[in-house]
């Protein structure tokens, strides 16, 4: 079923992908001409301190934020549905063994973890991506876990073990199926998730580095001129709050 | 419920054991080494970086230096600052109750919005403030701190000029009223984000309450409807909401970081900012490790609590 917010995240993607077409500036450009103005209606959003158009930029910057947004909820999809399906299919030590790692990494509190990752590494964008992706995958985990558990003594599973099926065949093709709509939600909170880490991470400068633009580090640069132009810093957060309030309603639906 | 508690905090050491490693390796796994930032140093001959490592045990085998270092950490031992060469734990103890002073203002103004915001969603569910009340938690849960922190500083600090922007207090030494002042915004921000989020839970638990038929029998007995709301549902769905407020608490700890960086405020989360800025790695693994032990150790706590308030929760495990 296609629903509003799901409506408004795929314009916004749209948006981003044919940023070039749509606004009159390129994002680097540089116009010593007209620094730091106002949001006119030449520049709706104002530009910066060399010019640039700050709608430009946000649309520019969409393309990072919401790729590493997606990308890292999906690797820290895979990487929960592989702990989690293998915990909750094998169960006993295995099951021990798994579940304590996945509840010490989530006792270490996420942001500064991934602050820390981020500044000793200095990641390119792939490796941002599966930064975030691998501190985001322990509440996946756990859900698929606890639903393989009560799936796996039901009647259906026994009927495919009795006909012969393998054990990658009984997880893959019979037991995660099942469990693919808890599955689907947990990824989709985990786009969000990641959508506000990456913002959060360039916004203290370790995470998507400039010149290329992202909305975090847009905010991490209009921080320093928040008193003399404090347009810079609207543009960026509206965006990021956007997506995510779209994001979280989808995942409630 | 001793035999309970027991039980957990003997978990918990494995548990421990596990993210001590964790922050462990993830700080030696740095390029270069915990002394990386010397390497760049001009001023630092090849030979003194030899002596140094040497003097640090940098030059011992990975497992040697990690099980000295939680031994000296264990026993409230947590090496000396990279940066200023005081020792961490002084660093800690002194942005310890600016920190503190920020939670517990932020706790408390988010319980007292999440609980009338949760219940009067909940009784008038559907109508018009429901869903005011219901759309403003959805953007508080969305939005990004750091932004919400910014947008406060532009309308209240930079825009009206009522409030402070930075700092604890004013340099000159402030009066109560100047400290006052300088935790309203960064409180706000706190409070406000972690509002949204319990009143979104609360407003779920009161929904699911409100259905029981003990509520239907409590009304049916002729019970007013605001004492069936506060009295009958409230204490009924607020258990699950207090185990969740005490983790909520620990991670706090680390959501601070963001806002204390905004308004800098002098705490934990500034310590830590700076810390990571200069690569100081025993202020970083310290404060890792005592932000985790803080967790785990307010699950154990929220779990006694859960039972206590909620006679029916059975201390399993």
């Amino acid at each position: 079923m296609v629903t509003k917010p799901a409506v408004v995240l795929a314009l916004l993607m749209a948006v981003a992908a044919a940023a070039p077409l749509v606004t009159p500036y390129p994002p680097d450009r540089i116009d010593l001409s007209s620094r730091r103005e106002a949001p006119s209606a030449a520049h709706w959003f104002g530009t910066d301190d060399l010019g640039r158009d700050v709608l430009a930029r946000v649309l520019s910057g969409a393309r990072v934020s919401l790729a590493v947004g997606l990308l890292s909820a999906l690797v820290a999809g895979a990487i929960g549905v592989a702990v989690g399906g293998a915990a909750g299919y094998a169960g006993g030590l295995a099951d021990a063994a798994l579940m304590r790692g996945t509840d010490a990494l989530l006792a270490v509190p996420r942001l500064p973890l991934l602050m820390i990752a981020a500044a000793l590494l200095q990641p390119s964008t792939p490796l941002l991506i599966a930064l975030i992706g691998s501190a985001g995958w322990m509440e996946t985990a756990r859900v698929v876990r606890a639903e393989l558990m009560s799936l796996r003594t039901r009647e259906f599973v026994e009927s495919a073990r009795a006909i012969g099926a393998g054990h990658l065949r009984v997880l893959a093709g019979h037991l995660l199926p099942n469990a693919a709509q808890l599955i689907a939600v947990s990824v989709t909170v985990a786009v969000a998730r990641s959508i506000l880490l990456e913002s959060a991470l360039s916004f203290f400068g370790v995470g998507v580095r400039p010149p290329a633009a992202s909305w975090g580090n847009m905010l991490y640069q209009a921080q320093s001129t928040l008193a003399t132009e404090p347009w810079l810093a609207l543009a960026p957060g509206i965006f990021i709050l956007l997506t995510t309030v779209c994001v979280n309603l989808a995942s409630e639906e | 419920m001793i035999g309970f508690l027991g039980r957990r905090c003997l978990q918990a050491v494995p548990l421990l054991f596990v993210i001590s490693a964790l922050v462990f390796l993830l700080i030696h796994a740095a390029p270069g080494g915990p002394l990386a930032i010397y390497l760049s140093n001009p001023n630092i001959r090849a030979e003194d970086i030899d002596r140094l490592r040497r003097a640090l045990g940098l030059d011992r085998p990975l497992w040697e230096q990690y099980v000295a270092w939680l031994a000296a950490f264990v026993r409230g031992d947590w090496g000396y600052s990279f940066s200023d060469g005081r020792p961490v734990a002084t660093r800690i103890a002194e942005r310890l109750p600016a920190t503190l002073e920020l939670i517990s203002v932020a706790m408390a103004g988010a319980t007292s919005l999440a609980l009338p915001i949760g219940v009067a969603a909940a009784a008038g569910r559907g109508r018009w403030f429901d869903r005011l009340l219901t759309g403003a938690s959805l953007a508080g849960i969305s939005l990004p701190a750091f932004w919400f922190g910014l947008l406060l500083q532009i309308v209240f600090s930079i825009g009206l000029g009522w409030l402070p922007s930075s700092g604890r207090a004013t340099p000159t030494g402030g009066d109560l009223v100047d400290r006052l002042q300088h935790l309203v915004l960064p409180a706000a921000v706190l409070a406000i984000v972690q509002a949204a989020a319990w009143s979104r839970y609360l407003r779920g638990s009161m929904i699911a309450t409100l259905r029981q038929p003990f509520i239907a029998a409590a009304r049916a007995r002729g019970v007013p409807g605001r004492r069936v709301l506060l009295r009958h549902a409230l204490r009924h769905a607020i258990g699950p909401l207090l185990a969740i407020v005490m983790v909520d608490a620990a991670l706090l700890v680390s959501g601070a970081v963001v806002t204390e960086s905004v308004f800098a405020w002098p705490g934990l989360g500034s310590l830590f900012t700076e810390a990571l800025a200069r690569r100081d790695y025993t202020v970083l693994m310290a404060l890792l490790m005592l932000s985790s032990s803080a967790v785990v150790l307010f699950n154990i706590v929220a779990d006694a609590v859960h039972a206590c308030v909620d006679p029916r929760v059975v201390l399993a495990w």
